[in-house]
């Protein structure tokens, strides 16, 4: 049994009024634990409503979401307890950073976890090394520092409440491609020395291709495509239709193809395309 | 459940009250505020509901959109009634209440008051865009500019926070919604812990709002926006004859209230 799981996940906004929206119509998906999972899908395919749903942030209008078999809905209790295990980072969460310093605000998810002192200053730290925060900028004010700084500090306050999975929603966006490389890169840490499961949403397909393991494509509210980088980059034409781009290597592997060069797809990453283009030209087609 | 609030809210239409000039529309929903305090008896009551319902029908805003407009007032719409049905001195309802039939006359009517006060004004807001809105205001607050007061400084202002209503709700909503997924609580605990618990929600709100007004201070700067001096409009303000129609309508119908209240019906 998967860890995280969907059924006929549904969620209309505003029912009932002329406002009324169905921004995700029939979604099943199983989390298994441990997964790396990319979550893809143009601006208000219901991205952002189904990752909510995921920590019972919003509560859907049919269908269920189990944690360990679970309803997470099922009690007040319940819909507390899933918060703590799984981790929501919102789209710019620098924006909600409001201590005096970069401490308090990171302990400010474990304080509401009710643990003590001793057990939160660890978790901080823990935090703050997974997301490659100095202890010198504890005591400084969180509003002070740079946009991928903040930024930094938001995750850690999410991942110092130890959650079982993180979510992170478009984690890289607005950020330079330092910033936005060092998030990334600490994600990936995490997620290698915890055994945590992760899923992020992005539009950046190099991205995704390059750290996910599993990709889903979400359009109009349904789950599109769900597979291995390998098998949803395999149709690019899919992807495009859908208003959504393909990484780099990809297109470059389709126009040598459109140029009668049979490089063999898929190819997702660059190394990928180096390693095609070689074989390639071993090769005896061309 | 923020998304409820509907204040400032604007319906668009092509009806004669959506078509009428604000300033029309600002004068005239004065003058049926004034009628309707200055309204004394059944029949002056009887009239101005019936008005209301009127130009609730002219304007095509159902009465249901209103009601629901209305419900955040509804406490204080009650408290005014009961406080009337025990203040107001007369012949009780039975021997030793202190409940009098003038008491229940005086609230049926103070509740009547309120609702149709509050009626007109949301008729005024979502028949006119809110920039038609301040258009109007400011144009009739010209005058007061020679006694040296910022009327479109204050006009603009007026404008921009009605525009910012909805974003800063939005936001309010995000900000819950992340300080949520933290753990935070905003439903459980004393009136000490609850307002404890605002300020995960209230710091990052004036952190947006303040750089929000920074923004657009420079969006406004760099498209050379420098004050009222000279500034000219795109949709000129004309008075046409259905505003002399409405003028004359509101005119009869405030002079009917007053004859009413002689008469004393």
């Amino acid at each position: 049994m998967a860890q995280l799981q969907c059924e006929n996940l549904r969620h209309v906004y505003s029912a009932g009024t002329p406002f009324e929206k169905t921004a995700i119509d029939c979604i099943n998906l199983a989390f298994p634990q441990g997964q790396m999972i990319g979550l893809i899908g143009h601006t208000g395919s219901g991205k952002s409503t189904l990752i909510q749903h995921l920590n019972a942030l919003l509560r859907p209008t049919s269908g269920v979401v189990t944690y360990n078999g679970a309803d997470i809905n099922e009690s007040k209790i319940s819909r507390r307890d899933i918060k703590q295990k799984v981790g929501l980072v919102f789209q710019y969460p620098e924006y909600q950073l409001f201590e005096e310093t970069v401490y308090k605000d990171v302990a400010f998810g474990p304080r509401n976890m009710g643990l003590g002192e001793n057990e939160i200053r660890e978790r901080v730290l823990e935090a703050a090394h997974f997301t490659g925060i100095e202890e010198e900028l504890f005591e400084r004010s969180p509003l002070e520092l740079s946009g991928g700084q903040k930024r930094r500090i938001a995750i850690a306050g999410v991942i110092a409440m130890r959650p079982r999975i993180l979510i992170l929603d478009e984690p890289t966006a607005g950020l330079d491609p330092a910033g936005s490389r060092q998030i990334l890169d600490n994600i990936c840490r995490y997620r290698r020395e915890t055994g945590s499961t992760v899923i992020f949403v992005s539009h950046n397909m190099d991205d995704v291709a390059r750290i996910a393991e599993r990709i889903i494509v979400i359009s109009k509210g349904n789950v599109f495509m769900d597979g291995r980088p390998e098998e949803v980059f395999m149709e690019p034409e899919k992807l495009l239709s859908q208003g959504l781009d393909v990484p780099h290597a990809t297109a470059i592997a389709m126009e040598l193809r459109g140029r009668g060069i049979p490089i063999p797809m898929p190819v997702c990453t660059h190394e990928q395309l180096v390693a095609a283009v070689a074989a390639c030209r071993r090769g005896p087609v061309c | 459940m923020l998304k409820d609030i509907t204040l400032g809210q604007f319906f668009p239409g092509n009806t004669l009250i959506h078509r009428l000039d604000p300033r029309t529309k600002i004068v005239c929903i004065m003058v049926y505020i004034v009628a309707l305090f200055l309204a004394q008896g059944w029949a002056a009551y009887l009239l101005m509901t019936a008005v209301t319902l009127l130009l609730m029908a002219v304007s095509r805003i159902s009465p249901k959109r209103i009601f629901t407009g209305l419900k955040p007032m509804v406490f204080i719409i009650v408290l005014t009634g009961v406080l009337n049905i025990f203040y107001t001195k007369g012949t009780p309802v039975a021997e030793g209440w202190i409940i009098t039939w003038e008491g229940l006359e005086k609230a049926a009517q103070m509740i009547l008051r309120i609702t149709l006060l509050i009626s007109g004004t949301f008729l005024l807001t979502y028949t006119t865009s809110p920039i038609a809105l301040t258009d109007g205001l400011e144009k009739l607050l010209n005058p007061l500019k020679k006694i040296g007061l910022p009327v479109h400084e204050m006009t603009l202002m007026m404008s921009m926070a009605l525009r910012f209503i909805p974003t800063l709700i939005e936001e309010t909503d995000k900000i819950m919604s992340a300080q949520r997924a933290r753990g935070a609580d905003f439903e459980t605990g004393g009136l000490i812990k609850r307002a404890k618990a605002l300020l995960p929600i209230l710091v990052p709100l004036f952190v947006s709002a303040f750089r929000r007004a920074d923004e657009l201070a420079v969006a406004m700067e760099s498209r050379c926006y420098h004050g009222g001096e000279g500034r000219t409009r795109m949709k000129q303000m004309k008075l046409a004859a259905i505003d002399g129609g409405a003028a004359l309508f509101t005119v009869a119908f405030f002079a009917a209230v007053i004859v009413l209240k002689r008469i004393g019906i």
